[in-house]
């Protein structure tokens, strides 16, 4: 590795570091067994990627990754937690997660992914710089971590977050490329939102029919029993 | 400066930095100690308390049952004396000390785990079942710390070239690597690691006497007088010699570099002061917000480090495969 291009600058530095941070999260996220530490964990891991994202723009000159970290900041950041502590306190599931794979075996799997997503990443982008490398095999990871959350865990409101700290991932693959345009990242945004929404009201729906937020139910309904 | 004013430079180092580390490690316990008890809103003991227990312990006749053997006898001794043999190596405030060739990150793992398994032979010894219980799950632990500790020297080793700690530390006191995503990766896990090796919340509770989930407590629930207290100035040791490694590795700034005049040592030992003082107030405020956690996730807690070291390798190994 030509240590001189990349490490030991900070612009550089940082922007790794942060987005590290995204990713260690989201082994917290695997980590946690508690509804409300989940979710906490999903802000703090919003917060990380606003300040990766600010720091992009600002070590890029690029000031309209500005809104796009206020956007995670604002609404990843607090909104959305706010929303799910109140389905938490409404349905009152505060500390039912049930995991179909236990922690170990999930994280095992996770730093499997990570090596995946490098091994992947970085051949096929070797004519790149090793800043947009790195950070794509890091975005990579993180999408990869919020899959196998959807696929680990049993209560949809997990699932959700899941799906969300993959956007999450998206997003920070989206800042480390310069150039990617702000309709892009806002659209996404919204569609995240209106997702969230749609979510709320089907979790009222699953609530009310079976009486738990276990997707398993659903099994049933589907057809999927043998 | 010739050799000779050299070498002498390197062994009063030495001999200032075992004393130093001595006379601190009880009073380090004692202001996580008191630090703690006014996050609870107690006023606590004052910051001398250890070692004023200590002494006076070492004024008291041991106890010692009947069916004790030589093992029980001999492993405070021995315990404290790989303690300490590991306290010298782990450079303080200066590098470049008398010790520097043979301070190998693996010699002084392996002294710590010396230290470990002749407490937790002695804790067998007596026969009772709290010996016992302590024992083994101090072997349990043990098992998944030691490898996860490998994997950070292993990063160390693949970011430097060596393991031996003095040339990490001048090599990382350079701050040519930067801001590495391995070292923070490795910071977590030897936190983690060092959290459950000196029996802190949440593996251990170090302020319990009778409960059933106490593990270095437990293991030495039979000692008393001169043996105790070696058992514990031990203790107080180990933890400090955590935190000194842990600041050598990853704050190694305002060390005295090697061969430097003792001018040089005092800002050494303000920043030596600086960095384990931090460390121990995170400790109190981390132990005071975080309950203990259930023995049985314990082995989970570890295997997060193990996975954090891993991922630091993965990091290291395959960028450096694909460079």
């Amino acid at each position: 590795m030509d240590s001189r291009l990349g490490y030991g600058v900070l612009s550089y530095d940082l922007a790794h570091l942060l987005g590290a941070a995204v990713l260690v999260l989201s082994f917290v996220l695997l980590y946690q067994r508690r509804m409300g530490a989940v979710i906490n964990t999903y802000a703090a891991q919003a917060w990380v990627l606003a300040a990766a994202a600010a720091w992009q723009g600002w070590s890029q000159g690029a000031p309209h990754l500005y809104v796009t970290a206020l956007i995670a900041l604002g609404a990843k950041g607090v909104a959305i937690p706010l929303a799910l502590h109140n389905i938490v306190r409404r349905l009152r599931i505060h500390r039912s997660i049930d995991t179909a794979l236990g922690v170990f075996p999930s994280m095992a799997l996770g730093v499997g992914l990570v090596a995946l997503s490098i091994m992947v990443v970085l051949p096929t982008t070797l004519s790149r710089g090793a800043l947009t490398r790195e950070d794509l095999a890091l975005a990579l990871s993180v999408v990869l971590m919020g899959l196998l959350m959807m696929i680990t865990r049993r209560s949809a409101l997990t699932q959700v977050i899941g799906f969300m700290s993959l956007e999450n991932g998206l997003i920070l693959a989206a800042v480390g490329v310069a150039g990617m345009p702000l309709v892009v990242e806002l659209s996404v945004a919204v569609l995240v939102l209106l997702a969230f929404v749609v979510f709320g009201v089907f979790f009222f729906r699953i609530r009310e029919r079976f009486d738990s937020l276990d997707v398993s139910h659903l099994d049933r309904v589907g057809g999927a029993h043998r | 400066m010739s050799a000779a004013a050299g070498l002498l430079l390197a062994l009063a180092a030495q001999l200032l930095h075992v004393a130093l580390m001595l006379a601190a490690a009880p009073l380090l316990v004692g202001v996580i100690r008191r630090v703690k008890a006014r996050l609870l809103g107690r006023a606590g003991p004052p910051v001398l308390q250890p070692w004023r227990d200590l002494l006076r312990l070492a004024r008291k006749q041991p106890v010692v049952a009947e069916n004790a053997s030589w093992l029980f006898l001999a492993a405070p001794a021995a315990g404290f004396a790989a303690v300490l043999a590991a306290a010298a190596l782990v450079p303080s405030f200066a590098l470049g000390m008398a010790s520097a060739p043979v301070a190998d990150l693996l010699v002084i793992g392996g002294l710590l785990a010396l230290a470990r398994c002749i407490l937790a032979l002695a804790g067998m010894d007596i026969g009772t079942s709290f010996g016992g219980i302590g024992s083994s799950r101090e072997m349990t632990y043990a098992a998944f710390a030691e490898p996860a500790l490998i994997l950070v020297v292993f990063t160390l080793a693949l970011l430097v070239g060596t393991t031996n700690l003095d040339a990490i530390a001048a090599v990382l006191r350079e701050g040519a690597l930067g801001l590495r995503v391995s070292l923070g990766l490795i910071l977590i896990a030897i936190i983690a690691i060092a959290i459950a090796e000196n029996g802190r919340i949440p593996v251990d509770n170090p302020a319990t006497h009778l409960e059933l989930t106490m593990v270095h407590e437990a293991m030495v629930l039979e000692y008393s007088g001169r043996h105790l207290a070696l058992i514990e100035l031990a203790a107080a040791l180990k933890l400090l010699v955590w935190m000194t490694l842990i600041g050598t590795v990853f704050v190694p700034f305002g060390m005295a570099p090697a061969g430097a005049l003792p001018l040089w040592w005092a800002t050494g030992m303000l920043a030596w002061a600086g960095k384990v003082g931090v460390l121990a107030l995170a400790l109190a405020g981390f132990e005071t917000a975080i309950a203990k956690m259930r023995v049985f996730r314990v082995p989970e807690f570890l295997g997060i480090a193990l996975l954090l070291a891993l991922l630091a390798v993965v990091f290291l190994f395959v960028s450096q495969g694909f460079a």
